[in-house]
């Protein structure tokens, strides 16, 4: 799955190999492949921790498309990018679990703060100087392989992810594969945060991806930012 | 400080920019001594190398004096004489640490673009295009330098400039390309290209223990050069047909490894050329494929192609039957000068190698636009110009 909408989804064929994949991506079993159907990685995340919560998460999710399909936005930003890190699993676990570290290589992020070991707030940069916050949980936490979480009710944008820390073949280090969904909600946020990650998110995500690797293999982010040239 | 600037095709121009500085913990700031014009700038300079912009500073051949470093930057001091690699490598990724520097998967900020031309993301080059990162080049009279904590080689302080620069990237390039050719005792070896890499790659040749190098271009001077310097036998091809002199040459066998020391702007003759030039002109192509479609029917069977003059992007009417049938290897890249820099500064302090031949012109970097016109225009008997700021 690339970027895409849930309407990409809507031949048997595609949606059969969809589910296959995000199951064999987050670890199997029913209750994921039911949160799936309904097109929702919350949903899915949430059947993965909890199972109770499943159909909570279908339903609301289905309310959200009801709701953009009203105003015409049905858009959810689904995107997933792996990298290969030359690090051990446990290093790259360590640094993505204080999501406070996320937005030294996450540039759509401003800040994050932990209140305790489940919760913490999230500050986005949205365009024109804008900014828009939520709650987020942690669903799932594996050490050294998995971290999922999502929004908490009432966020201005509803999101949910997962980071997978899987040893690479070889000495090749440690692929780490990131999922991110984002609902644009109805109402004037919507074309705020259908910007949040510009034109191409997925690239934005893989950008931000490169960078963690720069920063955990390297110690810094190269740039070119800054440097003399030319141009008046 | 006052630097060399693209300005669009065929117009560079010396210009006052800001100072470089340190941007991060394991850059240096270098005071450039010589910095040299290499034949793939000229691809620059004439406007096929995509995603180079207007005010773009150039130049990726480069030594000076350690001016700053940041504080990740343990292993260099202020006032140190270095010469600094071409690509630019972090030391730390899987391709670093297995010497493939060029092919760094963490050098370049912008890798977002060769990933969606080429699929993957290679090391930056300095002033090479912003696909290519897009650092400020070395024509200048500063330069930032990246990583500096690694790749950048340290230099006695006795000898010239003009038998130390060229470790920055001609003579790796050089030796690299009759590295890949994988040389064994009897071999003969032909280089297409008679410029700074292709003299560095026949001397390399013979030094890994080619029999016989064969040198090919259509300038005197450069041929004379390899005769002299090199020690090649040499082909005009506007003067004889090149594929059938390397025949007959080679006992009708073709050379056991062929290397490419031209790249996407090679000259051929003929309505072929006519067609490379009129596609390229036309942005139907980006390459003019000349020197890699004569190897391919030049080169024995089951030989080596060696290519290291540069390519960036797509090649047309490409004989790709030959090469499947006669079961010919390719090995190209970017050179991984971090991986040879060392060995070849040894060689010159053993005073087993004198690159300095190559140097044709000296001049001031003010001259910079002069020095690309009779660069490209081959007047002048121009071959190799150091630019000094
Ligand atoms: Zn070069
Ligand atoms: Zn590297």
């Amino acid at each position: 799955m690339t970027s895409t909408s849930g309407d990409k989804l809507s031949t048997s064929q595609t949606e059969a190999s969809e589910v296959e994949r995000w199951a064999s991506l987050i670890g199997g079993g029913a209750m994921v492949l039911m949160g799936l159907r309904q097109g929702s990685l919350r949903g899915a995340l949430t059947a993965l921790a909890g199972g109770g919560l499943i159909y909570q998460g279908a339903t609301k999710q289905s309310t959200i498309q009801q709701a953009q399909e009203a105003i015409g936005i049905n858009q959810p930003i689904k995107v997933e990018k792996t990298v290969t890190i030359n690090k051990p699993a446990d290093e790259l676990y360590r640094y993505w679990h204080n999501f406070e570290n996320l937005p030294t290589f996450m540039k759509h992020l401003k800040s994050v703060n932990v209140y305790n070991e489940k919760r913490s707030h999230w500050i986005a940069n949205a365009p024109l100087g804008n900014s828009v916050e939520w709650d987020a949980d942690i669903l799932e936490d594996r050490e050294n392989e998995f971290i999922s979480w999502a929004s908490v009710e009432g966020a201005d944008v509803d999101n949910s992810g997962f980071v997978r820390f899987k040893k690479a073949p070889g000495d090749r280090g440690t692929e780490v594969k990131v999922v991110l969904e984002y609902n644009p909600p109805g109402g004037a946020l919507a074309a705020t945060v259908a910007k949040l990650f510009g034109e191409e998110p997925e690239q934005q995500i893989g950008d931000e991806l490169r960078r963690f690797k720069m920063l955990m293999e390297a110690g810094e982010i190269a740039t070119t930012e800054g440097q003399p040239s030319g141009r008046s | 400080m006052k630097a060399v600037c693209w300005n669009g095709a065929n117009d560079v121009r010396v210009q006052s920019v800001p100072d470089p500085t340190i941007l991060n913990p394991r850059d240096a700031i270098i005071k450039i001594t010589s910095t040299a014009i290499c034949g793939s700038d000229l691809h620059i300079y004439g406007g096929y190398i995509p995603t180079v912009q207007q005010g773009d500073i150039i130049g990726h051949e480069f030594m000076g004096e350690v001016v700053e470093v940041g504080r990740g930057v343990n292993n260099l001091k202020i006032g140190d004489r270095v010469v600094v690699p071409s690509t630019i490598g972090c030391g730390n990724c899987h391709y670093c640490q297995h010497d493939m520097w060029s092919l760094c998967d963490n050098s370049n900020p912008k890798g977002w673009i060769e990933e969606k031309l080429f699929g993957n993301i290679t090391s930056a080059i300095y002033g090479y295009s912003h696909m290519l990162g897009g650092y400020a080049g070395a024509q200048a009279e500063y330069i930032r330098v990246p990583f500096a904590d690694v790749g950048v080689v340290k230099v006695p302080p006795d000898l010239p400039d003009e038998m130390l620069l060229f470790i920055s990237d001609a003579i790796p390039t050089g030796y690299m390309g009759a590295e890949l050719c994988d040389i064994q005792p009897g071999d003969t070896v032909a280089v297409w290209g008679c410029g700074a890499v292709g003299q560095f790659a026949m001397i390399s040749a013979y030094m890994m223990g080619a029999e016989k190098v064969i040198a090919i271009d259509r300038f005197p001077e450069r041929l004379e050069m390899a005769k002299k310097f090199a020690k090649a036998e040499v082909i005009n091809y506007e003067e004889v047909n090149a594929g059938e002199a390397l025949k007959e040459m080679t006992g009708g066998r073709g050379p056991d490894a062929c290397i490419d020391a031209v790249g996407l702007e090679a000259h051929g003759v003929g309505l072929e050329d006519f067609y490379d030039q009129t596609k390229q002109k036309l942005r139907l192509e980006t390459d003019r494929p000349h020197v890699l479609r004569e190897m391919m029917v030049a080169c024995r069977k089951g030989g080596t192609l060696s290519i290291m003059g540069v390519y960036g992007g797509f090649v047309d009417k490409i004989p790709f039957g030959a090469a499947f049938n006669k079961g010919l290897t390719f090995r190209m890249g970017q050179m991984h000068g971090q991986k040879y820099m060392h060995l070849l500064l040894q060689m010159i302090l053993d005073g087993k190698l004198d690159p300095s031949f190559v140097v044709t012109h000296q001049l001031p970097l003010e001259q910079a636009p002069h020095a690309y016109h009779i660069f490209q225009q081959k007047k002048d008997n121009c071959i190799k110009v150091v630019l000094k700021p």
